[in-house]
């Protein structure tokens, strides 16, 4: 199991990243790959910078004009933060969830088919919203009522639209920012059996404050602490057989 | 190509964008600098110290401007303790009940109540009803109801910017709520409720239909003594000698609209500095 | 009862008597226009006063239709909203999701000042500024014109549309904005395609409430737009808006309790009536949107 998962290709790396908000730092020279067709748990206690560094893979931190973001960050070799590279083209092949659920105010059928639309690659809506809505575990829930407003879905449903959203742009990476946080034990575990899911076609990394999600559903997982990365290996061995004390004294609950 | 054109609809868009607010600047210029250019001529010092004439070179303003100081002096006596309280009572006391928001869409829909409705009012029930005639009182009970619901709406605001901790740390150690209120809150809010009180006032100083309606003169050779007394007020007397055929006329309104102009930004700057200064809490 | 609580009970007495101001100011409005209309409709039959096309009270013989009035409200209103509509929305937009916070800070007090300027400046600069303007583009133009009022009274009511505008954009929450740029959207799109449509509600509270506060702009129309009531729709003509009537009424010398001093209550009642249904479907519209 070990060896199968050090074989895959690292897609996303990232390279002596620093990140600050005004004077304070809040990720301080991290260095990271996360591998394709896995699901990357990123945990850390709430404030270690794990959503920060999760929004600097997408450029979404460039909204906050305090934020000043140093070090590289590469997909497949390209240089995310290289001058010419538009911030807009990251985001259509890195998609992301949000923490609190966050579907636009139209119907379930537009919600999906906007992005392809703007970025001008829609051609067949049926079927985009179809197969979005399929991957995402959902398309059974909803398949008589594509045109009501998706605000009219449940928490747990509007989560997983907004996961089909991010899936109709065809997205190599999808980020999740503790995706479950705002939802009931059932919703979650639906969530989560979606992300196992997920990962024959997708590259996830997924920020949660929740420990035994991370153990559930991850094949690897790095552990941040006030800023700074301190531990990062497989899954099991990190809840098993942690290297670092601070990591123990997390995972078991003595801080955090 | 596809991304390109996205692109350039962006610019065209943010060009569009970017002209119409620059416009709005450009014309904010435009009027001040037309209104200079054809006042600046007028304006002496002896404007502000003359009574008004038949003859433009031997106009002044000064009968207007001492109507206006008296009245807004007597619309802030009126409406600021009103508006304060009951802004206070509102937020502090009331139910939040069906009550509280009767009243409080009263108080918005007063807000946009036409100011010459306010006039009508001012006339059938100060005028005559009070038998108070052409007077200051008049005058200042009618834009003292006008300016009222502003001065709630904003005193509102800055009383829900205080923070639930102070009010909370405050009923703990046992205040009764006008202990609370008065010795707490007031403070707390006040340079917002100051900030909101100055607006509302250089608003009324600006008012001319209600006035017209309560009968305030356009021709008044001598200064207003008593609250009993016949007044004219700046805006009036500009809106004389705007609405007069010959030019000269239009020379002086502009010097009038001058004086007017400069008490309005010295008060606006005061608000400012007040919000900038004492402002703890923001909304 | 101690002191404490003796004060206590008072000062709220002293509270609720302040709020019942505010009540019994919209009681009188109701009550006093009221009055004087019932009196006025015993002469002049309703249907007549709102569907007459002739406004002559003040000269014989003496007809009572409205609608000249109302139509020149209507002109008015419909010339500024074409005006600041698009401009409001524009600048709003422009600040929300495009501006830099220093060009933010310039921009936000020049709306104040322009929204600050009183109304009888506005129609100086209506009157001696914008018609001469008009005039030499348009030289068979009055004197006194809708066209000069409407541009006016646009421009007084653009930095309430912007500010609504602006209120009612910053309003959608974070998040969505967040989920829209996180598809690759870019500031447009996202400005257009998804804040607008979920700020709809404001916006429409945006024109409701200006389109209600352009209804009763009194000065500048009175000023720039004539005394000449009339069923135009030709902007370069002169016309009579409904609050520009009340004004020229008073200041002449109609005496109490004649029935051309009623028509002046009559139009008020209508005037209070239309703009009290804008005013309540407005904040209706802002209260359903938060």
């Amino acid at each position: 199991m070990k060896d199968d998962i050090k074989e895959k290709e690292v897609i996303l790396k990232i390279e002596n990243l620093s990140i600050a908000y005004g004077e304070k730092l809040a990720v301080s020279r991290v260095n990271l790959g996360f591998r394709k067709n896995q699901v990357t748990a990123v945990i850390g206690p709430s404030g270690c910078g794990k959503s920060t560094l999760l929004r600097a893979i997408n450029r979404m931190n460039e909204f906050n004009p305090i934020v000043k973001t140093e070090g590289n960050i590469s997909c497949r070799g390209q240089n995310i933060y290289g001058s010419k590279v538009d911030p807009t083209d990251i985001r259509r092949t890195i998609g992301m969830v949000f923490q609190k659920p966050n579907p636009f105010p139209k119907s379930i059928f537009n919600n999906i088919i906007w992005g392809p639309k703007i970025n001008g690659f829609l051609k067949d809506p049926d079927q985009v919203v179809e197969t979005a809505l399929k991957r995402a575990a959902l398309w059974d829930e909803v398949k008589e009522r594509l045109h009501d407003s998706a605000l009219d879905l449940s928490g747990g449903q509007q989560q997983r639209l907004c996961i089909a959203r991010a899936i109709a742009m065809n997205p190599e990476i999808i980020l999740m920012d503790e995706p479950c946080s705002a939802l009931d034990p059932k919703s979650t575990a639906h969530i989560e059996d979606l992300i196992t899911e997920l990962r024959s076609n997708y590259t996830i990394i997924i920020v949660t404050h929740n420990m035994q999600q991370a153990a559930r559903i991850s094949d690897e997982t790095a552990f941040f602490y006030e800023g700074r990365l301190i531990e990062f290996g497989v899954t099991k061995m990190i809840f098993t057989k942690p290297n670092h004390k601070q990591t123990e004294d997390y995972i078991t609950g003595r801080f955090g | 190509m596809r991304q390109s054109w996205r692109k350039q609809r962006e610019t065209l868009f943010l060009w569009i964008c970017r002209g119409v607010t620059f416009l709005a600047i450009f014309i904010l210029g435009i009027l001040l600098f037309h209104i200079l250019k054809e006042g600046a001529n007028w304006l002496s010092f002896e404007f502000l110290t003359r009574f008004p004439s038949r003859f433009p070179a031997k106009a002044g303003i000064k009968s207007a401007l001492f109507g206006s100081v008296w009245i807004i002096s007597m619309t802030a006596m009126i409406s600021i303790p009103l508006g304060v309280a009951t802004a206070f009572y509102l937020e502090e006391y009331a139910p939040k009940r069906r009550l509280f928001r009767f009243l409080q869409v009263n108080i918005s829909n007063l807000a946009g109540m036409p100011s010459i409705v306010y006039g009508l009012l001012g006339l059938a029930i100060f005028v005559r009803f009070f038998n108070l005639d052409r007077s200051l009182w008049a005058g200042s009970l009618t834009l003292g109801l006008l300016i009222l619901p502003v001065i709630i709406i904003s005193s509102q605001e800055s009383i829900r910017a205080v923070p639930d901790s102070i009010r909370d740390a405050a009923f703990a150690l046992g205040a009764r709520p006008w202990q609370v209120i008065l010795g707490q809150l007031l403070p707390a809010a006040l340079p917002g409720i100051m900030t909101g009180i100055i607006l509302a006032l250089s608003r009324a100083i600006g008012e001319t239909a209600p006035l017209i309606m309560v009968g305030a003169l356009s021709y008044v050779a001598f200064v207003p003594e008593a609250p009993g007394d016949p007044f004219t007020v700046l805006p009036l007397q500009i809106f004389n000698w705007a609405g007069r055929p010959q030019v000269d006329f239009h020379g002086i309104a502009a010097a009038g609209i001058i004086v007017l102009l400069i008490v309005l930004f010295m008060m606006n700057f005061i608000a400012v500095m007040i919000r900038q200064r004492f402002q703890r809490y923001k909304m | 009862m101690t002191k404490a609580k003796w004060i206590d009970k008072t000062l709220e007495g002293f509270l609720i008597l302040c709020v019942s101001m505010t009540a019994l100011t919209t009681l009188s409005v109701v009550l006093i226009l009221g009055k004087e209309s019932l009196s006025f409709f015993s002469h002049v039959s309703i249907v007549d006063f709102l569907f007459g096309t002739r406004w002559e009270p003040l000269l014989e013989p003496q007809s009572f239709g409205v609608l000249p009035l109302v139509c020149g409200t209507f002109l008015i209103v419909m010339g500024a909203m074409v005006i600041a509509l698009p401009a409001g929305l524009l600048i709003a937009a422009y600040l929300n999701e495009f501006a830099s916070n220093r060009f933010r800070s310039v921009v936000k007090p020049v709306l104040e000042i322009l929204a600050g300027i009183p109304t009888v400046v506005y129609g100086y600069f209506a009157l001696t500024f914008i018609t001469p303007q008009l005039k030499t583009v348009f030289p068979e133009m009055q004197v006194f014109n809708a066209a000069s009022g409407a541009i006016v009274v646009g421009i007084m009511i653009l930095p309430m549309i912007a500010s609504l505008c602006d209120d009612g954009f910053r309003a959608v929450s974070t998040t969505i904005r967040d989920g829209a740029y996180a598809l690759g959207a870019r500031p447009y799109e996202v400005m257009t395609q998804i804040i607008l449509p979920s700020a709809k509600s404001r916006v429409a509270a945006a024109v409701i409430l200006a389109m209600s506060r352009a209804i009763g702009e009194t000065m500048a129309v009175t000023l720039a737009a004539g005394a000449t009531p009339k069923m135009t729709l030709n902007p370069l003509e002169s016309i009579q808006t409904m609050t520009a009537y009340i004004v020229q009424v008073s200041l002449g010398d109609t005496p109490a309790g004649g029935i051309e001093y009623q028509t002046v209550f009559a139009v008020a009642a209508l005037l209070f009536v239309m703009t009290l249904t804008m005013n309540l479907i407005g904040n209706h519209f802002i209260y359903k949107g938060r």
